[in-house]
């Protein structure tokens, strides 16, 4: 009998410390803790270009994050990309001519939106969308310009 | 002349019937799953012998293998600035890939062939023919709750592996070289994702459990009843365990992070 | 009769001594045949036991004996012939059937066959917590029985590996009437035992079979002990019936094989020399082997 109950007794310590392991993974290590998706307000962007901006990129003011991008999509009649995002409920001042950009962390870094506040009285709200957009700086893009611009300078 | 391509043929035909009674096998296998609802006290034992006695060398190995991936990380991402990274990088490795894979190598080592050898044993001292007779079909009661016990064993255990090397990264990143705590905990928070990482990995390692238990049980079972038979089939279980388990993880790999 | 197999499902069945209707065969086989690849087992092999004998059949090592127990219990199937066990043919039942009528035999093991991981109390215990709804002091006062009739009582809590190979025989034999069962099966009884088990194994088998009304079917290689105890004889070489008789009978058949195989003659029929070319040829021959 008293080696069943050893049996049973370890067997349920186990189960227990993989549950405890499990959870310590979801909370502790992945964006579980994070990701509270379902509340929070979206609100809408249109970008001439998004680069490589990624569906759960983060959406940063001031550099902190307050939201993240819930989808990119194309528009075929404006060929405009439409970035939809989501901001944490309790950010809910954000002034309706705020400004958004495309930055990159660091030069291979991921990218991400910045919005810059504006002056507006008015608030964003629930299916808002941001007029005052800039796109994603391309490399190769910067690149030719810069050689143009320097081979317009010597010629 | 034709002497190799008539042995070939016959290789390929006794593999391929190997296979099929593999597969009727499992088939037995799920057809008798509710025996563990009858019967749930097997079940423990088992869990005791494949999860229990796994723990100590899954729990030491995944220490190990995330303090050997954060000094590694950590040398090459300094290289680029990234240190911060390190977390990521650690976590990253552990759930999605080794986690679940040393894991599944882990087991089918420790108790895939302590399976294989049990059940070839009692095959070869007619212990299971001895349960026909008396009228009680051993996939049932004898394979049955092995393989619930092994397919359940593996997810807790990955979990404990990953789980224990992120630690282990910690202890090596943050308390030995230096980087920072926050950074190590939030770029990992930032990073993995829930659903594309974490359950993916628990899925992975569901799969290898079916497969290590399934191999494990079939040389059991299949075995030549002998003690050289025994022995080869132990041998063989772990081979094909192995090997089926890096097989199967690229193909589950490309299917869940292809895109 | 068929009917009242089908059933009798229950451990607690009347077995009527009388056997006033049963027809008296209760094994049956008939145009038995069996092949493993290419080598050929039985052709064509016709064998009755009758009930509440002790028949045995023997033969020299490798003729397929225990093939035949296996199946006789529906564990192979053969190729072609039919296999009647108290009227029904095992040869066409399905699994589930297959399993009820395997609860009326009981099958000796040359191993013994106890389950390692349960003490002998348990590994008794096994056929009758598995098939009948008993009580726990049922189950144990059953049990402790059946250990007394092979007299092992006292050895109930040992562990099979605690055992030596002709207790661990006489505990399978306990286990295997656990559940009062029409006919037992032996394979192999005598194989390595010392004179004395193998004597209390005989005065068991001879026991069982007469005081409960038993149907035993032996098969073994150990002429003198079992010529013995059995009832009925049964010689196979070759996949078929060579001789039977009564022991008695066979002591009196002068055919050469027969003779060979009751007095243990190495030269005969069966060649003390594997077919080979001639040795002063072979000697010879130039080569590696």
């Amino acid at each position: 009998m008293a080696k069943r109950r050893n049996v049973e007794l370890t067997v349920g310590t186990f189960v227990a410390l993989g549950l405890v392991a499990l959870f310590f993974l979801a909370m502790q290590v992945s964006n579980l803790s994070l990701s509270a998706s379902s509340e929070g307000y979206l609100v809408q962007a249109r970008f001439a270009n998004v680069g490589s901006l990624k569906v759960r990129a983060p959406v940063t003011m001031a550099g902190v994050r307050i939201g993240r991008v819930e989808s990119v999509r194309f528009d075929k009649q404006t060929y405009e990309a439409v970035v939809s995002m989501r901001i944490d409920a309790a950010v809910d001042s954000i002034p309706d001519d705020t400004f958004a950009n495309i930055f990159t962390s660091g030069l291979l870094g991921e990218q991400y939106i910045g919005l810059e506040a504006g002056g507006s009285p008015e608030s964003l709200r629930d299916g808002d969308e941001i007029v005052n957009t800039q796109s994603a700086l391309v490399l190769e893009q910067m690149i030719g310009q810069f050689l143009f611009k320097k081979a317009g300078e010597s010629g | 002349m034709l002497d190799p391509l008539v042995r070939l043929g016959r290789g390929v035909l006794d593999a391929l019937e190997r296979l099929g009674r593999g597969h009727l096998l499992l088939l037995a296998i799920l057809l008798g799953l509710g025996e563990v609802l009858r019967r749930p006290r097997l079940l423990w034992e088992q869990l005791f012998n494949i999860g229990v006695l796994s723990l100590l060398i899954v729990g030491v190995s995944g220490l190990f293998v995330g303090m050997v991936l954060a000094l590694q990380g950590y040398y090459v991402l300094s290289q680029f600035g990234a240190a911060e990274s390190l977390g990521v990088m650690v976590a990253a490795s552990l759930v999605r890939e080794l986690g679940p894979v040393v894991t599944a190598l882990l087991v089918a080592g420790r108790a895939g062939s302590a399976l294989t050898a049990e059940i070839g044993l009692m095959k070869a001292t007619e212990q299971l023919s001895g349960l026909e007779m008396m009228a009680v079909d051993p996939v049932r009661r004898i394979l049955v709750p092995r393989f619930v016990g092994g397919v359940l064993s593996m997810p807790l255990l990955a979990a404990i592996f990953s789980a224990v090397g992120v630690l282990g990264g910690y202890f090596v990143g943050v308390g030995l070289l230096g980087v920072d705590e926050g950074a190590y905990w939030s770029q990992m928070q930032a990073k993995i994702d829930f659903d594309e990482d974490l359950v993916n990995g628990v899925i992975k390692s569901l799969a290898f459990g079916v497969v290590v238990t399934w191999i494990a049980l079939f040389q059991g079972y299949d075995t030549v009843p002998t003690s050289e038979g025994v022995s080869r089939s132990t041998t063989r279980a772990v081979v094909h365990a192995a090997l089926v388990v890096l097989g199967l993880d690229f193909v589950l790999t490309a299917l869940m992070f292809g895109d | 009769m068929t009917q009242q197999g089908l059933e009798s499902d229950g451990v607690l069945e009347c077995r009527d001594v009388a056997g006033d209707a049963r027809p008296e065969v209760l094994v049956e086989i008939r145009g038995l045949c069996f092949r493993r690849g290419e080598r050929v087992i039985f052709e064509d092999l016709d064998l009755d036991i009758r009930r509440g004998t002790v028949t045995a059949v023997m033969g020299p090592s490798g003729t397929g004996k225990t093939t035949l127990l296996k199946l006789i219990t529906g564990q192979l199937h053969p190729d072609a012939g039919t296999i009647r066990v108290d009227g029904q043919d095992v040869t066409r039942l399905d699994s589930a059937e297959l399993y009820r009528l395997r609860r009326r035999m009981g099958m000796l093991f040359q191993s013994g066959a106890l389950l390692t991981d349960l003490s002998v109390f348990d590994n008794v215990a096994y056929p009758l917590r598995e098939h009948t709804n008993l009580s726990a002091s049922m189950v144990r006062k059953l049990v402790l029985l059946k250990l007394e009739a092979v007299g092992l009582r006292g050895a109930r809590d040992l562990m099979p590996s605690q055992l030596s190979g002709g207790m661990a025989r006489r505990v399978a034999l306990a286990r295997a009437i656990a559940l009062d069962p029409m006919m037992i099966l032996y394979d192999e009884p005598f194989t390595g035992q010392d004179p004395i088990s193998m004597g209390m194994l005989m005065a068991l088998i001879r026991q069982l079979n007469d005081a409960s009304g038993l149907t035993s079917i032996l098969v073994s290689h150990d002429v003198r002990e079992t010529a013995s105890i059995a009832d009925y004889l049964y010689v196979i070489f070759e996949g078929r019936v060579v001789a039977q008789g009564t022991p008695d009978e066979l002591a009196a058949d002068r055919s050469e094989w027969v003779r060979q195989f009751m007095d243990g003659l190495p030269d005969g029929p069966v060649h003390f020399h594997y077919p080979a070319p001639d040795l002063a040829d072979d000697l010879l021959l130039r080569g590696d082997r």
